[in-house]
């Protein structure tokens, strides 16, 4: 068993508290592993990325060959495009929705998510709106990291441990905030998958994942919620237009 | 056995310590800044360990040199091209020899992440008749600081550990072992050894290239190179290269291999491998410096021989192993999507709120005056500058070379000359030009940057800021009177102008100071 995962993400986003927390699980697991990242004159606001291998027999190179990536795991939308043809046939995207927006020519938010949307395999995650719920904007790497998590080859409690670990010096607060926005990201993306499953579009469903109490939220639904709103905008249409968070065992009320 | 996850910069920092350091010195750079951050962070409580940043790399050398003539091991770090700042001290540190243990750790940029050249340090071990070590891996960086202690120690030279960007900022779990204590204080009182006259120098020179043989006999038996005869196709794989090698390989390649990571370069090894293959790719991350020495001016009877020289490997740039792979002629292995065609750039900036910015603005606002001004510039993080939307400052070379450059200019009749520099910056490599373009009443601005901390590579202490910078520039006898201090702010944006406005004026040399802490720095402060 070998995984290669490209994180990514702007300068000060925290990817590498992402890497600190898949470091830990894979020396804990006993894998071998590397994790090569950028410091110095890029770490200004500049595209950051980290290569980040485990796996249980030897790993080589501190960089991952074009062709071998597993997963690109990134905290930030249009950062995914720089990376995508390292992922081999197959291989995930699992990305913020939330642009970073630090350069004139940024491009536009709509189409860029339109064509994530089209990728094989990506899971799509509003970081922004689930660190929010979480308690703080700042924790949205580890919404992403929760949402990549079923890609990983750990068990929660070991990740959560870590997520611990690496926030323990500020106090209590902080790691229940970190960690809840870990669980939120984590449901989010699974119930996100559970709905393409079902055959909803994946901007549908990314809408409908961001109208849902996130402390709600559970993969166990995302059929019948597939079922209820069965390609219909309309119905879409209301779940959106309703004032409160929906709870997620609700989809049978829209259908 | 303990398991730490180390950067290879980390690694390097715990090997060290654990062979029993005493002292480490260096100037921040990337990719070394993190040895020396490593070990201060980690012998903070026991104090027990000299870690102090020098004000230059050269500091940094000769202070290590110190430690090593009072008989303790000493580490010192710093970047490739740092090392031609220390290049002085570095050269003559071979022929004396050592007492204690040093080792220099330098970290090469191949595909200048962070760095105004790819240039690499195994020439300058070569240079120096000194051995070098290229560890592969995190443990390797770990493991080799005691044998490169043991080595400076028992043959009396100083050990070259070369590291490049990808490994010094790579995490690796290392196994570690318990810790050697120190040396005891034992100067060295050969006097001749120490004294390089040239009465005293010829003799230690001689003594150096007599310890050449052992060295290569060294690298020979080193365990850190292998030869492994499979088929007639061969490969010499230097440092990572190896790594990106045998990530393109199966177990049951027919390929023979060459490793090396300990030079010398190991004769006798390179001719057993010479005679066995018929072609032969060279893969080192740098300079093309095996593939220039095994090929030679004529290349070699009977085996073809192919690198960076002959275009089968970039010439310039860090390999990968994609590159690699390439070299190899083997397919590219098949991926999910092509690339993205045109994807905006993010590039590096300066912070929002950032001092620069503010005095940078001033600047340019008051050179509006001047027909196509020129601003000599430095290193730091006030080089972003350059690009948009400043695009305020038009040259980087090297430490310092802001405000000679600008006297250079200013020799020549150009004007307004002005240099753009930083507070850290300026202890390092600034004092001097500024000392002979006062003392030679050149007329020339200097802008001093003073934000309080080296802001680059991660805020750690500048040597003059403050009070100190202010004190250090007035000694140099510069007019009172056309040395100003400013604060760069927006709201100060029209008086500060209006300064920079009166020296540019002055026939004559001024320095302004702008002066504001880095917000960076404020934040880590605070924290």
């Amino acid at each position: 068993m070998e995984k290669n995962i490209i994180l990514a993400g702007v300068g000060g986003q925290g990817i590498l508290s992402i890497a600190f927390v898949i470091d830990h699980a894979a020396l804990d697991a006993g894998f071998q592993f590397k994790q090569a990242e950028v410091h110095g004159m890029a770490q200004r606001g500049g595209a950051v990325q980290s290569n980040l291998r485990y796996g249980d027999s030897v790993i080589w190179s501190d960089i991952i060959p074009i062709g071998k990536v597993d997963v690109v795991l990134s905290v930030e939308p249009l950062e995914v495009m720089r990376y995508r043809h390292y992922l081999r046939p197959g291989g995930w995207v699992v990305t913020s929705t939330t642009p970073y927006v630090n350069i004139p020519d940024y491009p536009e938010t709509d189409s860029l998510l339109a064509d994530l949307a089209n990728l094989e395999n990506i899971v799509m995650i509003d970081t922004a709106h689930f660190a929010r719920a979480a308690g703080n904007l700042r924790a949205q790497n580890m919404v992403a990291i929760g949402a990549a998590s079923p890609l990983l080859d750990f068990k929660v409690d070991r990740l959560l441990a870590f997520v611990e670990m690496l926030f323990a010096r500020k106090g209590e607060k902080i790691v229940a905030v970190n960690q809840r926005a870990f669980r939120f990201g984590r449901a989010a993306g699974l119930f996100f998958r559970g709905l393409v499953d079902s055959g909803m579009p994946r901007m549908a469903a990314l809408s409908l994942v961001g109208k849902l109490d996130p402390e709600t939220i559970d993969e166990a639904h995302a059929g019948a919620w597939a079922e209820a709103i069965a390609g219909d905008e309309a119905k879409l249409k209301s779940v959106l237009a309703e004032e409160e968070a929906v709870p997620c065992d609700r989809a049978a009320t829209f259908a | 056995m303990d398991r730490e996850i180390l950067l290879g910069d980390e690694a390097i920092g715990l090997g060290a310590i654990h062979a029993g350091l005493s002292g480490v010195y260096g100037y921040p750079g990337t990719p070394s800044t993190e040895i020396f951050e490593f070990v201060e962070r980690r012998t903070k409580k026991s104090g027990d360990v000299h870690a102090f940043w020098s004000t230059n790399e050269k500091v940094a050398y000769e202070e290590a040199l110190g430690m090593s003539w009072a008989g303790k091991r000493a580490l010192v770090c710093m970047k490739h091209v740092g090392l031609n700042v220390a290049a002085d001290a570095f050269m003559n540190s071979a022929v004396t020899g050592t007492n204690g243990g040093l080792v220099l750790a330098v970290a090469d940029d191949p595909g200048m992440h962070s760095s105004q050249n790819e240039q690499d340090s195994r020439y300058f071990a070569q240079f120096a008749l000194i051995p070098c070590f290229e560890p592969r891996n995190q443990q390797e960086c770990y493991d080799m600081m005691f044998e490169a202690f043991a080595l400076s120690e028992e043959l009396s030279v100083p050990v070259m550990i070369r590291m490049v960007t990808r490994i010094a900022h790579s995490r690796a779990g290392v196994e570690t072992r318990g810790k050697l204590p120190q040396n005891e204080l034992q100067p060295d009182k050969q006097i001749k050894k120490w004294t390089l006259l040239p009465v005293n120098a010829r003799v230690q020179y001689k003594k150096l290239t007599e310890k050449q043989p052992e060295l290569l006999r060294r690298a020979e038996d080193s365990r850190h190179n292998s030869l492994e005869l499979r088929g007639r196709s061969g490969v010499i794989a230097c440092g990572l290269a190896g790594n990106y090698l045998y990530e393109n390989l199966e177990s049951d390649h027919d390929y023979s291999v060459l490793s090396i990571c300990q030079y010398p370069l190991p004769a006798g090894m390179v001719r057993s491998f010479v005679n066995h293959v018929d072609d032969l790719l060279i893969l080192e991350d740098g300079y093309p410096l095996v593939e220039s020495t095994v090929r030679g001016l004529f290349g070699l009877d009977n085996v073809r021989v192919t690198g960076r020289m002959t275009g089968e490997v970039p010439r310039t740039g860090e390999l990968n192993p994609d590159i690699v792979r390439e070299a190899l002629g083997m397919e590219p292995l098949p991926t999910a999507y092509d690339p993205a065609t045109e994807i905006a750039n993010r590039p590096p900036a300066l912070c929002k709120g950032c001092p620069h910015t503010d005095s940078f603005r001033a600047l340019n606002e008051a050179l509006n005056d001047f027909d196509n001004p020129q601003v000599f510039s430095d290193i730091g993080c006030y080089t972003l500058a350059a690009l948009p939307p400043l695009e305020a400052v038009h040259s980087c070379v090297a430490m310092g070379a802001s405000i000679g450059m600008a006297a250079g200019a200013a020799h020549a009749g150009y004007s307004p000359a002005v240099a753009a520099i930083g507070d850290s910056t300026f202890s390092h490599g600034g004092i001097t030009p500024l000392l002979s373009a006062v003392q030679q009443n050149v007329n020339l601005n200097v802008l001093v940057v003073d934000n309080s901390t080296v802001g680059m590579t991660g805020a750690q202490r500048s040597m003059s800021t403050g009070p100190t910078l202010d004190q250090i520039i007035l000694g140099t006898g510069i007019s009172e009177d056309h040395f100003r201090i400013i604060e760069p702010t927006p709201r100060n944006h029209a008086q500060n102008v209006a300064v920079m406005r009166e020296e540019l004026a002055y026939n004559g040399p001024s320095v302004i100071v702008a002066r504001r802490a880095c917000i960076e720095a404020l934040k880590t402060r605070s924290n």
